[in-house]
């Protein structure tokens, strides 16, 4: 009876401000959030009872064994159905309140208030929940795809002696991603922010004891904060020009309240560009994101690649309106992303661990997604950010099968050689075929063949970056060209670097040893049956968002694909006062390429090409002498910088990190330890040198006591008296 | 009368202060401090002549302290002379920082 009661402020009773949307019931909002933390408390006390378990278990003088006698112990077996099923539970909770957003015509968000979080002055921020069509997709892709990925880590984390403390921070980080999506206002959206984060560096270094994944850890949260700083001055900018920090009266307000194109708000969206420049792992911040690998690799699918990273391409298009208003801070956005993509691609071609080029492939797609919402297309870039949660979760996830594999086969032999690294193995689709089909389900997805989820998101926000340049009043069209341009080419390198990994993957003559080859085996049924629903979605996912030219013509099989531009009108609600915005100052956009040509042309040519590409360098790569890691020699010329990712971690470690240590040692050693501890000590000293000479007259003598005592009365008498 | 027994006491008064200060037996240095106390037991009586009664009553007071006074500070000394085998205070001075 308590706990229903307790839970009432949280699930039952609930005010709606939507006027007008009356009609749109919300199903329990608050339970999606609760659920994860529900998991992650039960996962939680697990892990701490494991943790005293296993500490008794030393004392003893033994280990804990994990498949004992008596089978697995209770915080081994509980987390699998809690972990997942909180999640699935989630989802279906996240579903019923899709369908019922779908049978309605909701224009307003709907807020769901709680309770007052803060109330000072004039300042108020309410724990309060925001369901609209964009916070609806978000919590669809971090529940369903993260349901997904917390399936494949039963299998895959199955003999990892912190199996629920790994289940407990996975739900503390779902609970937290999920208030980042609901939360109504920025505080709640920084709350998020910082959770995720938070639950990023716990996870990066979850194997804690080696140095180098906790150092990666540490890395991203102080990259982070360097971002979390803009996001902070971008919500101090807003307060003192709105007066709140809540959604719906900020974006209501601005297109009055800031002029178009002014200072304030290119300040405003820059900073807060600054800050998902951090969190999405753009240029210059995208560094902490391949060292982030460290982590267990569906913390990688999950974390780095389908939700988290992603929370900077929200946070843009949830900004819409403030974007709008400034083309100076759009094309910043915009122009930062088709560097970060073409640069990241680059890195990509030559890297040798598997995880490392989904990382920078990672970091070249989170590029994409900020070119769409960096051109107005924030649909285009939701899109995007919604196939690549498929396709690269199903990546990320069927690497960590295929590192699971070489794990199992090396550990075997007692081999120390390194399990992800791709020179050591080849000809992985012998022994794991399912694997090998859905990855390059994936791959084909991501290099944008037609008719994989990736060619419609990704050719749509190549094609709105050529569209917004050729708009009427274009703020900078030669720009937008260079984008186009560059987007396609990184397009190229694409398909190259990610056929390179599957081909040095799966492909060619087996490099793991002759011994290790006996011990590789296909996933357990727990890891490839979320493989393969993550690659029907990769497969189908992508027509759901079909332009209306596409749709027409030859690839969109004549109007066969029957969904046309569904995600595009499901965001329109959100999205409506930027486009208006956009159209009163840009007018119409432009409808040829800016070398001539339609959508639909530059979509087939782009399919084509990519599908050449893939082809070529199957031939290409099929045709390397690999040779396995130990016994490879270091790449030479542009190769070698490439494989070095352009120095930029050394550079990044000369201009920034040794100059700010050695500012630090200067602080500590000459102004901290030096002249404040000096100066501390020099009071120290003084109040002992003043206490020696106190202290001679404590001679311990009755009689000198007895002296000074009369004379003390003979001196006050005298004092009183005279 | 009252300049008299003033005089008096004031010149027990300093004989007690100066034993005390100059002498070095705890037991002597104890008893100039009792004479000491009853130097002031006279100049109460003596000014109770003058503003009544309370003086006297406070005498009183006194002698009962002064008692409990000696009883302590004699239990203490003979305690030290078992320890040290000495009551010169000269020998005591290990009461400092």
């Amino acid at each position: 009876m308590h706990v229903t009661l307790w839970m009432m402020p949280l699930v039952g009773a609930q005010e709606t401000h939507a006027a007008e949307s009356a009609a749109f019931e919300p199903f329990f909002p608050g339970l999606v959030i609760l659920l994860p933390l529900i998991g992650f408390a039960i996962n939680g006390l697990l892990a701490l009872r494991h943790a005293t378990a296993s500490a008794a278990a030393v004392r003893a003088g033994g280990e804990l064994v994990l498949d004992g006698p008596t089978g697995r112990p209770p915080t081994h077996t509980l987390p699998s159905w809690v972990g997942p099923g909180v999640l699935l539970a989630a989802f279906v909770v996240t579903l019923v309140n899709f369908v019922r957003m779908l049978g309605v015509e909701l224009h307003e968000p709907v807020v769901v208030e709680y309770w007052t979080w803060m109330a000072t002055g004039t300042f108020h921020v309410a724990a309060a929940l925001q369901l609209d069509q964009l916070s609806m997709v978000m919590m669809l892709v971090v529940t369903g795809v993260g349901f997904l990925i917390h399936v494949f880590s039963v299998g895959y984390m199955r003999d990892d002696p912190g199996y629920p403390r790994y289940f407990a921070y996975l739900n503390l980080f779902v609970f937290f991603m999920l208030v980042l999506v609901m939360g109504s206002s920025y505080p709640l959206m920084f709350v998020g922010w910082e959770g995720v984060g938070l639950c990023s560096y716990l996870l990066i270094g979850f194997w804690f004891s080696d140095r180098e994944k906790s150092d990666a850890g540490k890395k991203a949260f102080i990259v982070n904060r360097i971002g979390d700083f803009g996001f902070l001055v971008a919500m101090f900018l807003l307060f003192v020009t709105f007066g709140t920090l809540d959604f719906v009266p900020v974006f209501g307000d601005s297109p009055q309240a800031l002029a178009y194109g002014g200072g304030l708000v290119t300040a405003i969206t820059l900073f807060l560009f600054l800050g998902a420049a951090g969190k999405s792992a753009q240029i210059p911040l995208y560094v902490w994101l391949p060292d982030a690998m460290a982590g267990p690799t569906p913390v990688s699918a999950l974390i780095h690649a389908a939700t988290m990273v992603t929370a900077g391409v929200y946070m843009v298009a949830r900004s819409s309106v403030l974007f709008a208003l400034s083309p100076a801070g759009s094309a910043t956005v915009a122009g930062i992303g088709v560097l970060t993509a073409l640069f990241a691609a680059t890195i990509a071609l030559k890297q040798n661990d598997i995880k490392k080029v989904l990382a920078y492939s990672t970091v070249s797609q989170l590029g994409y997604m900020f070119v769409g919402v960096g051109v107005g297309a924030y649909a285009a870039g939701i899109f995007h950010l919604m196939t690549h949660a498929f396709f690269k979760a199903l990546l990320f996830l069927g690497s960590g099968a295929v590192i699971h594999a070489m794990h199992h086969a090396l550990h075997h032999t007692h081999s120390h050689e390194d399990p992800q690294d791709m020179r050591n193995m080849g000809g992985l689709r012998r022994h794991m075929p399912i694997t090998a089909a859905v990855m390059w389900i994936a791959t084909l997805a991501i290099a944008g063949i037609w008719p994989f989820a990736g060619f419609f998101s990704k050719d749509e926000i190549i094609w709105q970056a050529a569209a917004f340049g050729g708009a009427e009043h274009a703020p900078y069209p030669g720009l937008y060209t260079a984008y186009w341009v560059i987007a396609l080419a990184a397009a190229m390198l694409t398909a190259f670097y990610m056929t390179r990994l599957m081909v040095m993957t799966f492909h060619g003559s087996n490099r793991t040893g002759s011994e290790e080859e006996r011990h590789l085996h296909e996933a357990p049924a727990v890891m490839w049956v979320p493989l393969a629903v993550l690659a029907a979605l990769s497969l189908f996912g992508g027509w759901i968002n079909v332009p209306e030219a596409i749709s027409s013509s030859i690839l969109g099989l004549g109007g066969g694909l029957p969904m046309g531009e569904w995600l595009h009108h499901w965001l329109e609600p959100v999205t409506a006062s930027a486009h208006q915005i956009q159209e009163a100052n840009l007018g119409e956009l432009g409808h040829t390429a800016p070398v001539g040509g339609g959508e639909v042309l530059w979509a087939l040519l782009s399919t084509a090409a990519a599908g050449l590409v893939v082809l070529v360098s199957v031939r290409v790569v099929g045709g390397w002498k690999v040779t396995p890691a130990a016994r490879d020699v270091a790449p030479t010329g542009f190769g070698k910088i490439l494989y070095n990712k352009w120095y930029v971690d050394e550079l990044y470690d000369a201009v920034i990190v040794r100059p700010v240590v050695r500012v630090s040692r200067f602080c500590w050693k000459v102004v901290d330890a030096g002249i404040i501890d000096g100066l501390v000590n020099a009071v120290g000293y003084l109040a002992r040198a003043f206490g020696f000479v106190g202290s001679l007259f404590q001679t311990g003598t009755v009689n000198t006591y007895a002296f000074i005592l009369s004379l003390g009365v003979l001196f006050i008498l005298g004092a009183v008296i005279f | 009368m009252i300049t008299e027994s003033l005089v008096l006491s004031a010149l027990l008064f300093v004989l007690g202060t100066f034993g005390v200060l100059i002498r070095r037996n705890a037991i002597i240095m104890f008893l100039c401090i009792e004479l000491q106390l009853n130097a002031v037991n006279l100049s109460f009586v003596a000014l109770s002549r003058l503003w009544g009664i309370d003086g006297q009553v406070f005498v009183f007071f006194v002698m009962t302290v002064a008692a409990a006074e000696a009883a302590v500070g004699l239990a203490i000394i003979i305690s030290i002379f078992r320890h040290y085998e000495t009551v010169n205070v000269n020998n005591f001075n290990l009461l400092k920082w």
